[in-house]
């Protein structure tokens, strides 16, 4: 790797300290929200007060609030969430056992939707106003519509209860069953795909438009390029940096809605887990998984501006 | 006599604004399409006592009986006749969307404006603050905040508002920006105008147009999120009806009745489908060049 790469990397990781002090300062805020006592909300209702003082000290809510947040902080930084108010157990552990079946289906799902949306993008953009950009582009549209856990319920109905083709609930560790995995996944995958699918066809369309319809492109036309080069050489090119944008909003997106899929096919993942742990108050989990969670969106956001540089040279002079 | 003129002048410019409206509808029927369609489920929505055959919560002995003329789309499991209990879930679903959005405006709208026209460090702040927050997947957070807030619609729709205000607010700091470099605002400025004043009679008249676009787009997204969490039970509780605790309703008994999920996920897709539609000819209404390649 070359010096101005290291660099490069360097101060990208540097620009996320501040990012990760703020986000990890909002999650551990989350508590502050709770309207009253916390730990006698915790606690419920027929707690008894040394329940309630227990708890009190557990959650260090008897210190000031910037040394919680840095007693927080520092367990965090040493991979110590805390443990579950319910199960008494660390939340890292919880959390890392489920984090492989979310990632496995969100994983699938955006490979899905760049697979799909592009070519389909693609179609819209080099047929503009005709009948396949029309078709195209409805089908954007409803995708954005659709309440993806519906259209989960739609697909088990069909094709697990009715046809039996794919397993209707649960999930199976890729680590010790790939095949079977994936089976799994399919069908949550798909249901989770379509939003994704139809937001890289919409944007990739609308911004390959703009290029395709640009100043320079009608010079290479002039200059006797053909379509299809045009198409792939320049303007593929040239929207490829719209394209990663969409595909980091896209992962973002997908690991929210994995949430209500996860709920529909039974998968135990960290979608279920946040879920569970709102419910039943237990809120080291909930700021655990979505530590995580936000852990995973900027690691993944940063390496998408990494990949920037390396489209794109421009980046770098800023 | 000038109270005429005036009152004349009055009724033209009223008439001028309605002929446009209905010349825009009439060129775009994607518009009129969705707003008919949104206008005939919100006065659904507020004549439902009486368009619905049943109360939503009448419970009876005819349980998941299939769709018959006593009961336009069957029973429930506890017998209650689904097509009221979806006309009685629509008021319920629209509620949650608007107070969603106006939450998300009323948070979003002042601290987008500010740190647009204060800029400085003030803007350095909010807009870390802003990225910070979008890096969380927006339903993850959504949820955590509803459980902090305590399990309900009115919370879970308070929680979707917080969630959606650093967009918009990054939107309309964008847009302040802009408008504040303009001369006029320079002008006022000049001429002594309070900074409270340059904003509500400059800025944010100008700068407002691409928000009402975004505000539309949110209404669908606040409508998909509330099926969301009312189906995860975090919203709408039992036994109130609303479009999503209807379909977790309905999944707990796919197997024997799978056509009732049908109904309320379609009453969602379409609402969800007007609201992006009427957005998106907005959109193209106020901004001319952007009509190609939408």
């Amino acid at each position: 790797m070359s010096k101005r790469a290291l660099r490069l990397i360097g101060s990208r990781l540097i620009q996320v300290i501040p990012v990760l002090v703020l986000a990890t300062f909002a999650i551990f805020s989350l508590l502050q929200l709770v309207p009253g006592d916390p730990a006698a909300v915790i606690a419920g209702e027929t707690a008894t007060a040394e329940r309630i003082e227990q708890i009190r000290h557990m959650l260090g809510l008897d210190l000031p609030l910037w040394q919680q947040y840095l007693h927080w902080l520092g367990g965090a930084v040493r991979g110590d969430l805390s443990n579950s108010l319910i199960t008494g157990l660390p939340v890292l552990d919880e959390v890392m056992r489920r984090l492989p079946n979310t990632l496995l289906i969100v994983i699938c799902a955006l490979l899905l939707s760049i697979a799909i949306g592009v070519p389909l993008g693609i179609l819209a953009a080099t047929n503009v106003d005709g009948r396949i950009d029309r078709i195209v582009t409805s089908i954007a549209s409803l995708g954005v519509a659709v309440p993806n856990f519906w259209m989960g319920m739609i697909l088990v109905g069909f094709f697990a209860l009715k046809l039996g083709w794919f397993p209707t609930t649960g999930a199976v560790s890729i680590f010790q069953d790939p095949a079977t995995a994936l089976w799994h996944a399919a069908l949550p995958a798909c249901a989770l795909a379509l939003s994704g699918i139809a937001e890289i066809t919409r944007q990739l369309r609308s911004s390959l438009i703009d290029v395709l319809s640009s100043q320079y492109v009608r010079t290479l036309h002039a200059k006797g390029l053909s379509q299809s080069k045009i198409l792939w050489h320049h303007g593929l090119k040239n929207v490829s940096l719209t394209l990663l944008t969409v595909i980091g909003l896209v992962f973002n997106r997908t690991l929210g809605a994995t949430v209500a899929i996860e709920a529909v096919f039974a998968i135990p993942g960290t979608g279920s887990l946040v879920v569970a742990s709102a419910t039943n108050k237990d809120f080291p989990v909930v700021q655990g998984v979505v530590f995580v969670l936000v852990l995973i969106v900027i690691f993944c956001n940063l390496l998408i501006d990494l990949l920037y540089s390396a489209l794109d040279p421009r980046v770098n002079k800023r | 006599m000038s109270i005429v003129t005036e009152g004349a002048a009055r009724t033209r410019t009223v008439k001028k604004r309605r002929n446009r409206f209905l010349s825009w509808l009439i060129s775009d029927k994607r518009a009129a399409v969705s707003l008919t369609f949104l206008v005939l489920l919100a006065s659904l929505s507020l004549l439902a006592g009486f368009i619905a055959p049943y109360s939503p919560l009448e419970q009876s002995m005819d349980i998941l009986v299939p769709p018959s003329a006593l009961h336009l789309l069957g029973t429930d499991d506890l017998g209650r006749d689904v097509f009221s209990r979806l006309v009685h879930g629509g008021p319920m679903t629209l509620y949650a969307s608007f107070l969603a959005v106006c939450i998300g405006t009323l948070i979003g709208l002042p601290i987008g404006v500010l740190a647009g026209y204060i800029g400085g460090w003030v803007d350095t702040a909010v807009s870390r603050m802003i990225d910070t927050i979008l890096s969380c997947p927006s339903i993850v957070l959504a949820i955590a905040v509803t459980g902090a807030l305590g399990i309900g619609l009115t919370n879970s729709m308070i929680a979707v508002g917080i969630v959606f205000s650093p967009g918009l607010a990054r939107l309309i700091r964008v847009q302040t920006m802009i408008v504040k470099g303009e001369l006029y605002v320079d002008a006022a400025r000049t001429f002594g105008m309070t900074t409270t004043r340059v904003i509500f009679r400059h800025i944010l008249p100008n700068a407002i147009q691409p928000v009402i676009v975004q505000i539309t787009l949110l209404l669908a997204t606040a409508l998909l999120a509330e099926a969301s969490l009312s189906f995860l039970g975090l919203g709408v509780q039992p036994p109130q009806p609303s479009w999503g605790q209807m379909l977790a309703r309905a999944y707990s008994y796919m197997e024997i009745a799978p056509e009732q999920m049908y109904a309320p996920g379609l009453a969602i897709l379409f609402t969800a489908l007007a609201f992006n539609a009427l957005g998106e000819s907005l959109r193209s209404l106020l901004d001319p060049t952007r009509r190609r390649s939408d």
